[in-house]
């Protein structure tokens, strides 16, 4: 059984179809990257995936179990498993760093107050930011406020963790501290989908790669396949010319 | 003229006009706090009305908006009149100082919930995202994310509402509730010097509307530093 299976699904804004029966699945602990031009619709299926975006046909099932977007109870379990980092990192602005990253746990899963901060301050070591707990989101690098993102994220002990461009935003000299960050992850048994442009990092961090274009998944395999033997037209086109620039 | 008024003054400066001057003073910021307060809850329970997207609350929404866009663009004086002859046959006895806040409730809902809805919507969607996948319910977000985030943006347009609206109130002089603008007026029938009377009208708004002001020049400053 995988612990992740996405079935046949679609996705619509409107009358756009961005989603067009995509297939694809993970295994538990695997981290599995999505690339491909933007608009292909990489960053909807993650949307769909959390519940943000509505499924228009197909079916998603997390842990054997088929997830139901419509019932809100199904919809507060799914994302009690499963996190979500985004391109912008969104940390609350009227909120320290710290209370952003406890306010789940205390306010949401009513853990107490002190071991959420303990667990907190854990994960801000983790991620390299305990020196700023008490800083506010605008007064931090874009860097510092993605890895902060990644601690409110990993704050709800997820076992599905999604990554959506979370390095687009940053200047390249940031980009590595958050990339590290998300490498040290990867051996603690968290089932990941990463959304990135950062090829060299998609290789090394991924056990298999699925290509998209146009809402249609084209190819999926191991990095080594995706990017040394693609076996579509289509993957070869885009990854050479992403790589040769 | 200055004769007039410097032999004037220490007979309209009296206990009894002093006193006369203050009632109607409370009765202008009474009204205005009582209305505005009052119309602050409601426009708040409005602009998160509109906010909802649920269809059970469709009606709900509809009836709102129709308020709003019904009553911003009705004068206050038309307001005042209506409120009259509908609560004077249903709940005779009322007072005119009841009549005319009921008519700033009324008026400043309106502006008030636009002022409000503006300050919400100005908060990122992401931020209600972020809220959402981390399974917040819509009162938490609203509560924890959203207000504390759009006060910056409500307060300032809200207090300088709040600062006119204390000088339209004296349109409730119309409805014969003595308020500071028909106080000055009663003080001149009885012969006082119009100059007289009505500056020291003039120096009473001032007096209510500057401290207001100022207070809401330190809360941008306060907000905007946070």
């Amino acid at each position: 059984m995988q612990h992740l299976e996405i079935d046949n699904v679609c996705a619509s804004y409107g009358k756009l179809e961005v989603l067009r029966d995509v297939t694809l699945s993970a295994d538990k602990g695997e981290v599995v990257s999505l690339i491909g031009p933007s608009g292909s619709g990489k960053s909807t299926l993650l949307r769909v995936l959390i519940g943000l975006t509505p499924l228009t046909a197909g079916s998603i099932h997390v842990g054997g179990e088929r997830v139901d977007y419509s019932n809100r109870k199904n919809l507060k379990k799914l994302r009690g498993h499963m996190a979500i980092v985004f391109q912008q990192y969104n940390l609350f602005q009227n909120m320290n760093v710290l209370r952003n990253v406890t306010i789940a746990p205390v306010k949401i899963k009513k853990q107490p107050r002190a071991d959420a901060e303990n667990k907190a301050r854990e994960l801000l070591e983790k991620v390299g930011m305990q020196e700023k707990a008490e800083a506010y989101p605008d007064e931090l690098s874009g860097g510092q406020q993605q890895r902060v993102a990644i601690a409110r994220a990993l704050a709800t002990n997820p076992e599905i963790l999604l990554f959506d461009e979370v390095t687009s935003a940053l200047d390249p000299e940031r980009v590595k501290e958050v990339l590290d960050t998300i490498r040290s992850l990867t051996d603690e048994g968290i089932t990941m989908m990463i959304v990135s442009h950062e090829m060299a990092f998609v290789r090394e961090v991924s056990t298999r790669v699925a290509m998209m274009d146009e809402g249609r998944i084209i190819e999926v395999g191991p990095p080594a396949q995706i990017f040394e033997e693609p076996q579509q037209d289509r993957t070869r086109d885009f990854v050479s010319k992403i790589l040769s620039h | 003229m200055f004769e007039r008024l410097a032999t004037e003054a220490p007979l309209f400066f009296n206990i009894h006009n002093l006193v006369f001057i203050g009632q109607a003073m409370g009765r202008t910021l009474g009204m205005t706090l009582i209305g505005c307060g009052v119309g602050f809850v409601f426009g708040l329970l409005i602009a998160v009305l509109r906010q909802t997207t649920g269809r059970l609350l469709l009606p709900l929404r509809f009836v709102a908006i129709a308020y709003v866009e019904f009553f911003r663009r009705i004068p206050f004086l038309v307001i005042l009149f209506i409120v009259l002859f509908v609560i004077e046959p249903l709940m005779p006895g009322t007072s005119l100082f009841g009549i005319a806040t009921v008519a700033v409730c009324l008026l400043s809902t309106a502006f008030l919930s636009e002022i409000i809805r503006s300050g919400l919507e100005s908060v990122p969607r992401a931020q209600v995202e972020a809220a959402t996948i981390l399974n917040f319910n819509t009162l938490q977000t609203l509560t924890m994310v959203v207000l504390p985030q759009s006060w910056r943006v409500i307060l300032p347009p809200a207090t300088a509402f709040v600062v006119m609206f204390i000088k339209d109130t004296s349109l409730a002089s119309q409805l014969g509730v003595i308020e500071l603008t028909f106080a000055g007026k009663i003080l001149v029938n009885r012969g006082f010097s119009p100059v007289l009377g009505f500056g020291t009208i003039l120096v009473c708004y001032f007096a209510l509307s500057y401290p207001l002001s100022r207070f809401a020049a330190y809360l941008e400053k306060r907000l905007a530093a946070s």
